[in-house]
C-alpha cells in the first residue's frame, strides 16, 4: 500500500544525467506543448510523456501567502537548506551562479555549480547546472495567483533520466528517495515554512544537531 | 516519564519512555492531569488502523498544565490549565481559514503524510496518538506531551470547572455536537442514532438541544441504552427488534429525517452482512465492517441527511449506493473540526447547559491504563467511559 523503499533517488532539482549534459534545461527548453492536443493537463500528468529520454516530475501546491513574498523566499537560494532535506549548502558565486552541496546517506557530499537561466520576478525561476556537473539540474518553479484570494499556486518541475547503468548505480548509493517523492516533500516543507513559520515534526525531542546549536 | 504504549493487537503497556521537549517554536509541553480512552482507541487496540509502530504512545483526549512554552507561542502561559483538541491544526492554511481544522494541510509531517495520500488521495492532518498515517505524534495517555501549534488548539479553562467537566472538549463532546449539526435539524425532525457509546450519547444530547422533536437510539447494551433514555431518547435494542421495521413504524412510515452512524468500522452483531464482512476482513479483502452504515442508509427517509462521525479507515463492500442516490440523501462526515466548537461548548458547560460527567464509569490511575483498555473493549455494558489520572497512585 505504502510506496516501497526505493534504492535510488535525487534531491529536489537535482538529477543524474550523462556527463554530456543531455537533460540540461530539459524542462525549460523543451518545445511548447498543446500544439496538436486538446489538453490542459501538465505534461507530468500525461500517460505518455512527449520527451522519451527524460522523465518530468513535479508538484503544485497552494501557499496562502502573496505571490511576491513566496517568489522572494524561493529566490533566496542560500536558505534552501531550511526546507530541502538533502541540500546542506548553497553559496552564491555571482548574480546568476551558485555553488551547491548535497548530502547523501553514504556520507560523501556532491558539489556542483548551478546557474539561473530564466528569472522573472514574481513569476518564474528556471535553473540548470553547469556543463561540468556530474549531477545535472534542470528545473523550474512558477508562481501564479490562486483563485479566490487563496494565495499563490507554486508549480515545480524537474527533468531527470531514470537511473540505470553504472553511473546510475553509483548515484543510487548516494541518494535515498525517488525524485518525485523528494520534490513533493521538499515543496511541502516550503509551504509549511511559508504558512506556519516551522516544519511539522512528530519528534518528541529536538534532533542532536539542534541541541548543539 | 510513564506512558501507555501500543505493541500490537490487544497489547498495550504502561512503560517508561523519554520525556518530551520543545522542538518547534510554536510547541508547548503539557503536564497531563486527565486523559481518556476513546472508542477510536479501540480501533487501534483491535489492530484495525494501518501504520502503527510498536512503542507508539496512544491517547488523543487529554488536558493538563502548561509547563514549557516555545519561543513563538503567544496566548498561553506557564501554569495555565488547558484542554487540547485531538486534531492538530496550523491555523494558517486554506482549510484552517475555512475552519476545517481536521483538513489542515500543514500539521502532518512531510515524511509521514504520503501514506494518507496513497489511501485517500490527499494528505490528512496530524492527530495525537493515532498512527503514523496521521503524523505519528505521541499521544496524551502519559505524564507529559508535546503539543505542536499550541497557539491554535488548546483552550484555557477556568479554575472553577473540574477536569471531568471539561476534558471531553478534547474530542467526544464536539464530535457529538458536529454529528448533530451535520444533521441540519429542522422542526419536527426525528433523528436516529446508531451506537450509544460516548459519541452517540453526546450526539443524542446535542440533537435534542438543537431542536429535534425526537431522537431514537440504537444499541444492544442495556446500560448504554439506559443512559440514552436518561437523556430523553427513545430506544431500540437491535438484538430484540428489527431496526429497519421499528424505525419505519415509529416514524409513521416516513423514516428518520436524519441518521447518525456513531459506531464506525467495527459493527457488532450477528447479521448476514456483518458475518460476510468478518469473513472478508479475515481474508484481508475488506478493511471495515460497515453493517451500521448500510442499515442507516436504508432507514433514512427520502431526501434525508446522513451524518457519519463513526470512523472508517479503508474500503467497504456492498455499499447501498443505489439507496443513497435514489433517495437523494445528503452525507456529511469527517474527523471533528474540534477547534471550531470549543468557545461555544465551554460556555455551555459553564452555564450548566451541558452535563459531560453522566457517562463516566471509571477513573483509574495511568498505571492501570492497560486494564482500562481491556474493560472498555470487553465489558462495554458497564464500562461507558474511562478516565486515566497520571498523578494517582491507586483507584480513588
Ligand atoms: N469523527 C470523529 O472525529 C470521531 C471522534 C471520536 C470518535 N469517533 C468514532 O465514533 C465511534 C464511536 O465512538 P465511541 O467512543 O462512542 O465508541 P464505543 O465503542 O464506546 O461505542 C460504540 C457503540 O456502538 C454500539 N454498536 C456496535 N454495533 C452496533 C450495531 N450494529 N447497531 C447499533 N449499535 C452498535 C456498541 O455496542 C457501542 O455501544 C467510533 O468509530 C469512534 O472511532 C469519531
Ligand atoms: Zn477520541
Ligand atoms: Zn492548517
Amino acid at each position: 500500500m505504502y510506496h516501497s523503499p526505493r534504492r535510488f533517488g535525487v534531491p529536489l532539482a537535482l538529477s543524474l544525467a550523462p556527463l554530456s549534459g543531455g537533460i540540461l534545461a530539459a524542462v525549460v527548453m523543451r518545445k511548447p506543448r498543446h500544439v496538436h492536443r486538446n489538453e490542459d493537463a501538465p505534461e507530468r500528468a500525461l500517460r505518455e510523456q512527449e520527451t522519451d529520454a527524460h522523465r518530468i516530475v513535479g508538484r503544485t501546491v497552494t501557499i496562502a501567502r502573496p505571490r511576491d513574498e513566496v517568489y522572494a523566499r524561493w529566490r533566496d537560494f542560500p536558505r534552501f537548506p531550511d526546507f530541502m532535506e538533502n541540500v546542506s549548502l548553497v553559496e552564491p558565486l555571482d548574480e546568476r551562479r551558485s555553488r551547491w552541496r548535497v548530502e547523501g546517506p553514504s556520507g560523501t557530499p556532491i558539489e556542483f555549480t548551478s546557474a539561473i537561466i530564466r528569472d522573472e520576478p514574481g513569476k518564474l525561476i528556471a535553473w540548470a547546472s553547469e556543463e561540468d556537473a556530474a549531477v545535472a539540474n534542470s528545473g523550474q518553479v512558477t508562481f501564479r495567483d490562486a483563485p479566490g484570494g487563496r494565495g499563490t499556486e507554486v508549480d515545480l518541475e524537474i527533468a531527470y533520466d531514470p537511473p540505470g547503468g553504472s553511473v546510475g548505480a553509483m548515484v543510487a548509493k548516494m541518494f535515498q528517495r525517488e525524485p518525485n517523492i523528494q520534490a513533493r516533500r521538499d515543496l511541502k516543507r516550503f509551504k509549511q515554512l511559508m504558512e506556519t513559520g516551522e516544519i511539522a515534526t512528530s519528534r518528541m525531542r529536538p534532533a542532536v544537531e539542534q541541541l548543539k546549536s | 516519564m510513564r506512558a501507555l504504549t501500543w505493541h500490537g493487537k490487544k497489547d498495550v503497556r504502561v512503560e517508561t519512555v523519554e520525556d518530551p521537549a520543545i522542538v518547534n517554536p510554536r510547541d508547548v509541553i503539557l503536564k497531563i492531569t486527565s486523559t481518556a480512552i476513546c472508542g477510536s482507541d479501540l480501533h487501534l487496540y483491535d489492530g484495525m488502523i494501518p501504520s502503527m509502530q510498536a512503542g507508539d504512545i496512544l491517547g488523543h483526549e487529554f488536558m493538563g498544565e502548561v509547563v514549557e512554552t516555545g519561543k513563538s507561542v503567544t496566548g498561553l502561559r506557564k501554569g495555565e490549565r488547558v484542554v487540547v483538541p485531538f486534531v492538530i491544526a496550523c491555523g494558517a492554511c486554506y482549510h484552517c481559514s475555512r475552519l476545517q481544522y481536521s483538513a489542515c494541510d500543514n500539521s502532518n509531517p512531510p515524511d509521514k503524510a504520503d501514506i494518507s495520500e496513497t489511501l485517500y488521495g490527499h494528505q490528512m492532518s496530524g492527530l495525537f496518538g493515532y498512527s503514523h498515517m496521521t503524523g505519528g505524534y505521541a499521544g496524551g495517555q502519559a505524564e507529559y506531551v508535546r503539543v505542536p501549534f499550541a497557539d491554535v488548539g488548546p483552550i484555557a479553562v477556568p479554575d472553577d470547572l473540574e477536569d471531568d467537566e471539561v476534558l471531553f472538549l478534547s474530542d467526544i463532546l464536539p464530535t457529538g455536537w458536529m454529528a448533530a449539526e451535520n444533521c441540519e435539524i429542522e422542526e419536527g425532525d426525528t433523528v436516529a442514532v446508531w451506537g450509544c457509546g460516548p459519541v452517540g450519547l453526546f450526539a443524542i444530547q446535542s440533537a435534542l438541544m438543537m431542536g429535534a422533536a425526537r431522537v431514537i437510539a440504537i444499541d444492544h447494551y442495556p446500560r448504554r441504552l439506559e443512559l440514552a433514555a436518561g437523556l430523553g431518547a427513545q430506544t431500540i435494542d437491535y438484538t430484540t427488534a428489527s431496526v429497519l421495521e421499528a424505525l419505519l413504524e415509529m416514524t409513521g412510515g416516513i423514516g428518520p429525517d436524519a441518521v447518525i452512524d456513531a459506531v464506525g468500522m467495527e459493527s457488532h452483531g450477528f447479521f448476514v452482512d456483518n458475518v460476510y464482512d468478518r469473513a472478508k476482513q479475515a481474508l484481508m479483502l475488506e478493511t471495515d465492517r460497515p453493517h451500521v452504515l448500510r442499515e442507516a442508509l436504508m432507514a433514512c427517509r427520502k431526501g434525508g441527511r446522513v451524518s457519519i462521525p463513526g470512523v472508517y479507515g479503508g474500503l467497504i463492500d456492498k455499499f447501498p449506493l443505489g439507496a443513497l442516490m435514489q433517495k437523494g440523501l445528503t452525507v456529511k462526515t469527517g474527523q471533528t473540526h474540534v477547534q471550531r466548537y470549543l468557545p461555544l461548548l465551554l460556555e455551555m458547560i459553564r452555564e450548566k447547559r451541558i452535563d459531560t460527567t453522566f457517562l463516566i464509569s471509571h477513573r483509574l490511575p495511568l498505571e492501570s491504563a492497560a486494564e482500562g483498555y481491556r474493560m472498555f473493549a470487553e465489558q462495554q455494558n458497564e464500562t461507558t467511559k474511562v478516565i486515566l489520572k497520571p498523578g494517582w497512585e491507586q483507584v480513588q
